[in-house]
């Protein structure tokens, strides 16, 4: 390898080109910086738009329209079973989703005049960095931001094959196995599992915890877990993969409690690790732990004054827009800007059928902190807009202040529970009160009602207001 | 774990200083306000105590080093005992003391009385935290309210307020848990936050007494501006890059704001200071004889320090964003001296207030300070009006910029003696050209004009300075 003698002076360099990385360089130049990114793909979108949110949501939208194909035929319209063919399934997925959004990222560094550099990054001191790959160069900065985020992390012992996926070679859609195993049942196993149950594969899934989506509050979890198990062949909570054997036609798992089974793929979906091996971290001052998570502050700056982290690769929550507006704060607090990550309201969605979504504070953390709240709790059976499509099998909650009806927290679960969440983030993060919900008008018929609803209802049950004395 | 120490907010814009030396080693353990590093910010080199005792587990910073404030300077090993019961919930990077060295107390929007902060127990080091308070300023000073009253005790969890509340509190530097909430539910709203950056004792306006009812403050709108990129100029021809001192640096970030921001008049005047400097030379003996160098200087301090007595406007500073002018009641000027390293502004202070020989004394002693590199940051704040000597190495006059957030400088060029008519003769007369350039935001060219009229008479009529002592 020829080491070029090309040096770059840059204000940033972002390393890794997924959401918090794109985020945090698009930021950075609109405020007049001149930024770089360097990624080993040469190209932005990360994990995100390749490999994770982009592809499975359209292939989770499939999944929904084939299930409203089949409900509707209880009110008289009649499609039959659907023929699937996976080749052009996947073509869409890839060309008209995922790439043409790659090419709309692509263009806005263009425009913003951020340059992308293709090569694996390695830090050399806290001010410049080496770029190794096809065009070896090197790059002095002033600031660096990490946003390398995280991998599927494997069930120890198990080795990554051709029967056993990760996450990403799930979501390429090899073929829709016969029999699939999908071992967590946190969201991405759950909305994989989804995936290929409505596609046609006889899914069985196997959880460690007691219950789906471990930490979700549980009224938000029933109403899924009720359809869960009519959509997959089993569920096996409390229950692990003891041992697993992969031949060349198929895979025999010893599960914990059931003996051994066979299926034709099996997918880990046990949580994603933090990528920071590699990047001659050792040469800066920037503290990484046993996990690999590096630490940051509330600036998302990490130990090393010209260095920060967004993203995956600071720990949980792992979520894409989290990193988006860390990449935000990141690019501002260089900038010279008095930003902070001091967000309250860090939504989460899962995107199965029906959809569960939340923000701020739990029923559970409130519980486990001993903090006394309010709960109101609005079944959308009393919903005129779920009566309307068929759906009246969701949930509507809020969780508030007794004394104030400060707004805590917030929890769906229900078609659009992702969209709908949005309303009580804000609320949540601008300190808004129930009152406020309560009489902010929403349309009828809608599912945002729902919000207004279980605020009204929070009226009710507060604690009468203490005097301010004139 | 241990107790991380940042580098304190250094007041007035400083952002970032850099290390000059580490004074301590790793293991060592030093006392309370033992000599822990040396830092340089506009050539002011400061020395910054150590905030606590104890044993120094880790050094994260070395000579040369550029650091901005909040980053972490050194970590304390942990005590056995915590220092305060506050049991500091927060888990934002510890806050240094209020103490930075050699100021006046940091803290220019705590009240005047406010007792010295106790220092919140030992915090976790840098590691992410999930519901953060915004990173505490030791400027906020904010843990007795203006009234000196206790302020409302710790909460749980975040503070209520808007992400726009709370990036104001960050930009003000005030502490959101020690702010009175007015607003619905206990929220804390912009205007709370504004009430606990101002100073305890808020007067109220001055002579400019208008008969009609005071405007209610409404902030200005603002004004945007986007830079594009540099074009590549290595495609026409070769290039090399110098990297800019810390001083060039904090000028050149000074000038831009202060261009940017600021809607520069000049208004061009000349006085007439024959007899002034008659009246100097006639003095310079006398004043030799206390040890002191009488130079026009310490005149134009002095009668510019009456002026703006009389025009206060020009002796004030504009708050866009609440829609006020802030008046103040004192009177430190601020005079440039060219350094071989670039432009520095010391400041005196109470000019209104001190004899004119005084002056003169303190003026020579602050240059010579300045010019040696011993200048202390005390000695470059708090400034309200600034003169600079334009015409040193010649020229006849220049349009300086204003020394942000400060509202007018004046210019002074080279005195010349030049044929002027006077009762229809042609006589020479010794002229000192003016500049007198202003925020347009803040004054008017009749403004402007008047307080050059004003400053002009006083120049030209010595005797009558006299009459003002």
């Amino acid at each position: 390898m020829v080491m070029g003698d090309l040096v770059r002076e840059v204000d940033v360099a972002v390393i890794g080109g997924g959401p918090g990385g794109y985020s945090a360089a698009f930021r950075a130049a609109e405020l007049g910086l001149e930024t770089v990114v360097v990624d080993a793909t040469q190209r932005l979108g990360g994990a995100c738009l390749w490999e994770g949110c982009i592809p499975s949501k359209a292939l989770l939208h499939v999944a929904a329209v084939m299930h409203d194909a089949e409900r509707v035929r209880e009110v008289g319209i009649e499609y039959g079973p659907p023929k699937i063919s996976i080749e052009p399934l996947r073509a869409w997925k890839d060309d008209r989703v995922v790439t043409r959004l790659a090419r709309g990222l692509a263009g806005v560094a263009l425009r913003r005049g951020v340059e992308v550099i293709g090569g694996r990054a390695v830090f050399e001191g806290s001010r410049a960095l080496r770029v190794e790959g096809e065009a070896p160069q090197k790059i002095h900065f002033k600031h660096a931001i990490i946003a390398t985020g995280s991998a599927p992390d494997h069930l120890p012992g198990i080795e990554w094959g051709p029967r056993v996926m990760d996450s990403t070679m799930a979501l390429e859609l090899p073929d829709v196995p016969a029999r699939l195993l999908v071992v967590g049942g946190g969201y991405i196993g759950l909305e994989l599992g989804t995936v290929y149950a409505t596609l046609g594969s006889a899914v069985t899934l196997v959880e460690l915890t007691d219950g789906l989506l471990p930490g979700v509050d549980r009224d938000l979890v029933q109403p899924l877990a009720r359809r869960i198990d009519g959509l997959f062949t089993a569920v096996r909570l409390g229950a692990q993969v003891v041992a697993l054997r992969a031949t060349a036609d198929r895979v025999e798992v010893e599960i914990e409690g059931s003996g051994v089974e066979p299926f034709d793929r099996v997918l880990v979906a046990v949580g994603r690790r933090a990528q920071s091996a590699g990047l001659g971290l050792e040469t800066t001052r920037v503290q990484v732990d046993e996990r690999g998570v590096i630490a940051i502050d509330d600036r998302c700056r990490t130990s090393d004054p010209s260095i920060y982290a967004v993203g995956d690769v600071t720990g949980e929550p792992m979520l894409a827009h989290r990193a988006m507006r860390q990449g935000r704060v990141a690019a501002e607090v260089i900038a010279g800007h008095a930003s902070a990550f001091d967000n309250v309201a860090v939504p989460a969605v899962v995107f199965t059928d029906p959809e569960i979504a939340w923000c701020g504070l739990t029923e559970r953390d409130a519980r486990q902190t001993n903090r006394p709240v309010k709960v109101a709790r609005f079944l959308w059976a009393a919903s005129g807009r779920a009566a309307t499509l068929g759906r009246s099998d969701g949930l509507t909650k809020l969780i508030a202040d007794p004394d104030t009806g400060r707004v805590l927290g917030a929890g769906v679960v229900g078609p659009g529970a992702g969209e709908l969440i949005a309303e009580a983030a804000l609320a949540v993060e601008t300190a808004a009160l129930a009152e406020d919900l309560a009489a902010t008008i929403h349309a009828h018929p809608t599912l945002s009602e729902s919000v207004m609803e279980a605020a009204q209802s929070l009226l009710l049950d507060l604690r009468p207001a203490t005097p301010t004395g004139a | 774990m241990g107790r991380p120490f940042v580098l304190p907010d250094l007041g007035e814009g400083l952002t970032e200083a850099e290390i000059v030396a580490v004074l301590v080693r790793e293991g060592e353990v030093i006392r309370e306000d033992a000599p822990l590093l040396e830092v340089e910010t506009d050539k002011a080199r400061v020395e910054i105590p150590s905030p606590m005792g104890g044993r120094i587990e880790a050094i994260h910073v070395s000579p040369g080093e550029t650091v901005k404030v909040g980053a972490a300077l050194v970590t304390f090993a942990d005590a056995a005992v915590g220092s305060a019961a506050a049991g500091a919930p927060d888990k934002s990077p510890a806050p240094a003391t209020s103490r930075a060295p050699g100021a006046a107390p940091v803290a220019q929007r705590a009240t005047p009385a406010a007792p010295p902060r106790s220092a919140p127990g030992p915090s976790p080091p840098v590691p992410s935290p999930v519901h953060s308070p915004p990173s505490q300023s030791p400027l906020a000073d904010t843990s007795r309210a203006a009234d000196g009253a206790p302020a409302r005790p710790e909460r749980v969890g975040p503070v209520p307020a808007t992400p726009a509340t709370r990036r104001l509190a960050r930009e003000l530097g005030v502490d959101l848990r020690a702010v009175r909430p007015t607003g619905p539910g206990g929220r804390v709203t912009d205007a709370d936050v504004r009430a606990a950056g101002a100073p305890a004792t808020g007067e109220p306006g001055p002579a400019a007494a208008p008969a009609t009812r005071p405007p209610v403050a409404t902030p200005l709108a603002p004004a945007p501006f986007q830079i594009p990129p540099l074009p590549r100029f290595e495609q026409w021809g070769p290039v090399e890059r110098a990297p800019l001192s810390h001083l060039r640096r904090t000028i050149a970030e000074r000038m831009t704001l202060s261009a940017a921001i600021v809607p520069h008049v000049t208004h061009f005047d000349r006085a007439d200071i024959t007899d002034l400097d008659a009246l100097i030379r006639a003095n310079l003996e006398a004043a030799r004889a206390r040890g002191v160098t009488l130079t026009l200087t310490s005149f134009l301090l002095k009668a510019a320090a009456l002026t703006l007595a009389a025009h206060p406007s020009f002796n004030a500073s504009l708050d866009a964003a609440a829609g006020e002018l802030v008046l103040k009641r004192y009177h430190h000027l601020g005079v440039a001296v060219a350094t071989e390293r670039g432009l520095i502004v010391p400041v005196i202070r109470d000019v209104d207030r001190k004899p004119l020989l005084a002056l003169a004394a303190e003026l020579g002693a602050l240059a010579q300070r300045v010019r040696d590199g011993k200048a202390t940051l005390d000695d470059l704040r708090g400034g309200t009006f600034t003169i600079t000597n334009i015409g040193a190495l010649g020229g006849t006059g220049a349009i300086p910029i204003i020394n942000y957030p400060e509202v007018a400088i004046l210019g002074v060029a080279r005195a010349r003696e030049e044929p002027v008519v006077r009762g229809g003769q042609i006589v020479a007369r010794l002229i000192l050209p003016l500049t007198l350039t202003f925020d347009h935001r803040v004054a008017d060219g009749a403004d402007g004009a008047r307080f050059a009229a004003d400053l002009v008479r006083r120049l030209e009529h010595p005797d009558q300075l006299l009459l003002e002592l």
